[in-house]
């Protein structure tokens, strides 16, 4: 039986947003086992990202409980999130984030200096299939390129979690498959626990699990017995 | 209200903090300008009504002794508007409860009607009854210095008879704004005071009956000053009249103009410097701020909005911040104006004082920041406006970057990604770094100016009293007196060394360049007030030939081993040509040396004294007082050390009261150039740096790689600062030098150390101020949104 990394109960999150609340988040409760590939489908504004964010450790929850394995996240203030997210989590974005003074190399390099035992820089390009494009700057690189090295830069400190926001957004198809075979290569190698946002319903058959969001809460779940390898995505 | 005028206002609430400080900025070089233009105007229009209302006179002799029918004669020369002779004597004065022997300078009042010239301002009290032997007015300055009142009593010795004074009037006057004392340079308002009595009363006891001892011209509007003073040289010859003089000669007119023209230069120096500065740094600022609505302003252009419209809508904003910055300018401008307008005023005494509106520099001022700051928005937007509106709106393309080295060099492992982070955005932005760098280099510099004074007056002190003029007391005679006045002082308590030393009055002349001014002769060992040559080292002066200042020798064009003519203007009269033998450093007015010996063969005369220098035991010194002030020969007795303690008070009120003053504005303006350098650079970078948050980095980290650039680029800049501050501090010492003082240019290191430390304290107090913002760095907003 794997280990489970997160557990939340009673999860809520509710803005205020001028006079209105709004409730991003209505009481979730989730529990995510070590090394698994989460799929997170939904519309826009059903929560997705709020709970990313949380379980990320960049936005607070307004009630509830949320673990990371011991740890209440839920409990922790701003420094300690900080810390937590250096030392346990990798992001994907949808639009890179590269720092565009800094090589694919450094790109990587910037995260592996504040990190406690992180690979080499090399090591995780190689990983994304990158090694030989490692001295370019992100002006240079294609966007599914920049893509793959933010993935670098992301898993490079040996992440527990991997936390990407529709990594893929930015993509034409053909890249964004690479992008996410990138992704299951690191979760095969690493046993990353991966949760990947998407809006592109084709990847769900990537996942060990797919969570189907609608109104702050997981409407349905489905458990993939079988996970399609990402060569045979199509979209 | 246009929709467009609406987000100009969201605008400036959403950037109000940046906005206020550029708004600073223009302010600071705004007060600068109205400040210095404006108290030096008024101050000038002050003093010319003051001349004119009092009827301040232009040309000024005095002679021994001159009946009084030689002024109708005088009256005649052509150009003379009116005459006015009197009865001027110097007088040892004794005043209860001080020590120091005090000296007065007598001045006749007609005993019917008002003097012609040089008319007083009565402040208290009445004037002196025609015939009341004891009734005198003293100058304002003394009587405050004594805390004298109408009815206080002190005693003079004139013409060797003690008499007692009663003090019934305290009064100003044109002709005595600046007083100095015989033997002082700066003025000790307790050791000199003006001292007016009823003409009856000074000619009794002078023997003047029908007679006077000075005489004043007021000049027609287009005489020509030259001719009045041969003219009158020529009536004044046979009655002992020394050689006359124009305003120019005058000690306190001199004085006045001098600090007047000290203003007036910090006005023409300091200011345009400072809008140069914020000139600059508005044209950074804004360019950057215009360039970071990149995205707007194609949203704009993609709704229909033509350019003219939207360059207007930018061009609005910068108005808005200029004219907030010139409104803030003026008023703190005027207000500094009139405070340091009212300090000089009470510090000349002023009978009244006159405030000059300029709108013309508001103004000035106003279309000057205007222009710098349009131009900086029009720079800006060109590029944008160039833009089609669907590439505005895209994010731009990640910029190129390139590597500092070549591939096979590498800096990995030598330097971190955040320090490669800085160097390469360095690098990137050549002319942004630059351009910072500068403004902060020029904010050093400013300060280094408002600064340095300091360092120079303390070389000046340093050089002029304890390198040359190295005597503790200066006694002066009324009449010249003969070499064995040089034993009898050295008989005195106290006296330690004695070395006489006589004045000539001349006239020099090189080409067709002439001043006025003494020849001192001096013992050919003299130690205690020696000669400091331009090297700063003591020169012994040669048997033959003069030592003259070196500003007389700049003056008159001449250097070492040149001839000029000299009219001897004492004694038989000569003019004489005499070699330059050696130029000497000092400070205050033209002056020229010569061996005492060499001095009396030219005047072909045995060696007489005009007073001496003493070197004193200080234990001994009331005795020497007592002793002084009975001695009726004395004209005055200058105390070094007093004098010192003057010229720090006078000067300190200038220099203290301005460097204030403008290092406040200085600090105003290196914090306005720091802190929106590291705004725009947050605005610019907000997505990379929340990036680096959402890895991991700590608040503290993301703010070092923020500031890290900003920090380099103000090192780079302060010894920029340093070598920019140190000429422009020439330049200005080169503008404030004059014939009256003068400087030599020294900046010590503390100042530089001063100067780069308030830089980088208005550095370190905007990085406080900009870590609050990047705490507040939305971290959720970088996953989802492109830049």
């Amino acid at each position: 039986m794997p280990e489970t990394i997160f557990t939340a109960r009673a999860l809520t999150k509710t803005y205020t947003s001028g006079e209105m609340q709004v409730h991003a988040l209505r009481g979730l409760n989730l529990d995510v086992s070590a090394g698994e590939v989460v799929v997170l489908l939904g519309p826009s504004g059903s929560g997705k990202s709020t709970l990313l964010n949380i379980m990320g450790g960049l936005d607070h929850a307004t009630s509830g409980r949320l673990l990371f394995k011991d740890t209440e996240l839920t409990a922790l203030d701003d420094r300690e999130l900080t810390a937590y997210r250096r030392r346990h989590v990798g992001f994907v974005f949808q639009f890179y984030n590269l720092i565009p003074s800094l090589t694919a190399w450094e790109n990587v390099a910037l995260v592996t200096e504040i990190a406690e035992q992180p690979m080499k820089p090399d090591e995780a390009l190689a990983l994304v299939g990158l090694e030989a494009r490692m001295d370019h700057f992100p002006a240079q690189l294609s966007g599914g390129e920049q893509q793959r090295v933010a993935i670098a830069r992301a898993i490079a400190k040996r992440p527990e979690v991997l936390l990407c926001d529709e990594p893929t957004g930015a993509l034409d198809s053909r890249t964004g498959i690479r992008v996410i075979e990138a992704l299951l290569g690191v979760n095969a190698q690493l046993g990353t626990t991966t949760m990947i946002i998407t809006h592109n319903a084709s990847i769900q058959d990537v996942a060990d699990r797919v969570l189907f969001f609608a109104d702050g809460q997981i409407s349905k779940v489905r458990k993939n017995e079988k996970r399609r390898a990402s060569a045979e995505l199509t979209w | 209200m246009a929709v467009l005028d609406i987000k100009l206002l969201r605008d400036l609430r959403r950037l109000w903090a940046q906005a206020l400080a550029i708004s600073l900025v223009i302010a600071g070089g705004v007060a600068t300008l109205v400040l210095a233009v404006g108290s030096h105007r008024s101050l000038d229009q002050t003093r010319a009504a003051y001349y004119d209302r009092y009827a301040f006179a232009d040309v000024f002799a005095v002679v021994r002794r001159a009946p009084k029918t030689l002024v109708n004669q005088i009256a005649e020369i052509p150009g003379v508007a009116a005459v006015d002779a009197r009865i001027a004597k110097l007088a040892l004065l004794d005043i209860p409860n001080f020590r120091e022997p005090a000296s007065g300078q007598f001045i006749s009042l007609p005993d019917v009607g008002e003097p012609a010239l040089d008319r007083l301002y009565l402040r208290v009290g009445r004037m002196p009854e025609p015939g009341a032997s004891a009734e005198v007015a003293v100058n304002e300055n003394f009587a405050n210095a004594h805390g004298f009142v109408p009815g206080s009593r002190f005693s003079a010795l004139l013409n060797g008879r003690k008499r007692e004074l009663v003090i019934v009037g305290i009064a100003l006057s044109p002709e005595f704004i600046y007083t100095t004392g015989p033997g002082d340079i700066m003025p000790d308002d307790r050791r000199f005071g003006v001292i007016w009595m009823s003409e009856k009363t000074l000619a009794s006891v002078y023997d003047l009956d029908g007679a006077f001892s000075s005489v004043n011209l007021k000049l027609l509007r287009d005489a020509s000053e030259r001719d009045v003073i041969q003219r009158l040289d020529v009536l004044l010859d046979r009655y002992g009249g020394r050689a006359a003089h124009g305003r120019k000669d005058q000690t306190s007119h001199a004085w006045l103009d001098h600090e007047l023209d000290m203003l007036n230069n910090m006005s023409r120096t300091l200011p345009p410097i400072f809008m140069l500065v914020a000139a600059f740094l508005i044209n950074l600022t804004l360019s950057r701020l215009v360039a970071l609505e990149r995205e707007q302003i194609g949203l704009l252009k993609a709704l229909g909005y033509g350019n003219a419209t939207i360059a207007l809508h930018y061009v609005k904003f910068v108005i808005v911040l200029t004219a907030t910055g010139v409104v803030i300018g003026s008023a703190a401008g005027t207000w500094l104006g009139s405070y340091i307008t009212r300090l000089f005023g009470d510090f000349f005494h002023f009978p009244f004082l006159i405030f000059i509106k300029s709108p013309d520099l508001y103004a000035a001022a106003a279309a000057l920041s205007l222009a710098a700051a349009v131009i900086g928005a029009i720079r800006a937007r060109r590029d944008v406006v160039a833009l089609p509106p669907a590439v505005a709106m895209q994010p731009p393309a990640p910029p190129r970057f390139h590597r500092l080295l070549p591939g096979w060099l590498s800096m990995h492992g030598i330097v971190s990604q955040p320090t490669m982070m800085m160097l390469r955005n360095i690098m990137h932005h050549p002319v942004r770094a630059g351009f910072t760098t500068l403004g902060m280099a020029l904010a050093t510099g400013i300060l280094i100016v408002s600064l340095f004074t300091r360092d120079t007056m303390e070389e000046l002190i340093n050089v002029t009293f304890f390198m040359a003029d190295r005597q503790d007391a200066t006694v002066s005679f009324i009449e010249r007196r003969s070499q064995d006045v040089t034993m009898q002082m050295a008989r005195l308590p106290g006296v330690l060394a004695v070395e006489p030393y006589r004045e000539i009055p001349v006239r020099i002349r090189y080409g067709s360049v002439e001043r006025r001014l003494m020849i001192t002769g001096r013992p050919r060992d003299a130690d205690l007030n020696r000669t400091i040559d331009v090297d700063l080292r003591p020169v012994v002066l040669p048997q033959t030939g003069l030592a003259i200042s070196a500003m007389l020798g700049q003056i008159l064009g001449v250097k070492a081993g040149d001839f000029v003519e000299v009219d001897l203007l004492e004694g038989q009269r000569r003019i004489v040509t005499l070699p330059i033998a050696v130029e000497i450093e000092d400070y205050f007015g033209l002056r020229a040396m010569m061996d005492a010996e060499a001095l009396s063969r030219l005047m072909r005369e045995g060696p007489a004294v005009n007073g001496v220098n003493l070197s004193v035991d200080t234990s001994r010194l009331d005795d020497l007082y007592e002793a002084i002030k009975g001695m009726p020969t004395v004209s005055g007795m200058a105390l070094q050390r007093v004098s010192l303690v003057n010229f720090r008070d006078n000067v300190a009120l200038l220099i203290n009261t301005m460097a204030s003053i403008y290092t406040s504005l200085a600090a105003i303006i290196a914090f306005g150039m720091v802190y929106n350098s590291a705004r725009i650079s947050l605005s610019e970078r907000a997505r990379e740096l929340a990036s680096l948050r959402v890895f991991g980095f700590s608040e503290g980290e993301v703010l070092r790689i923020l500031l890290l650039e900003l920090a380099l680029l103000c090192l780079v800049a302060q010894p920029l600062g340093w070598i920019i501050g140190y000429n422009l501090a020439w330049i200005m010492k080169t503008n404030l030098a004059g014939e009256l003082m003068r400087v030599r240019l020294v900046v010590e290191p503390f100042t530089y150390v001063l100067a780069s430390a308030v830089v980088l304290a208005a550095a370190v107090l905007s990085a406080l101020v900009v870590r609050e913002r990047v705490n507040r760095l939305d971290l959720v907003a970088v996953l989802k949104t492109r830049d």
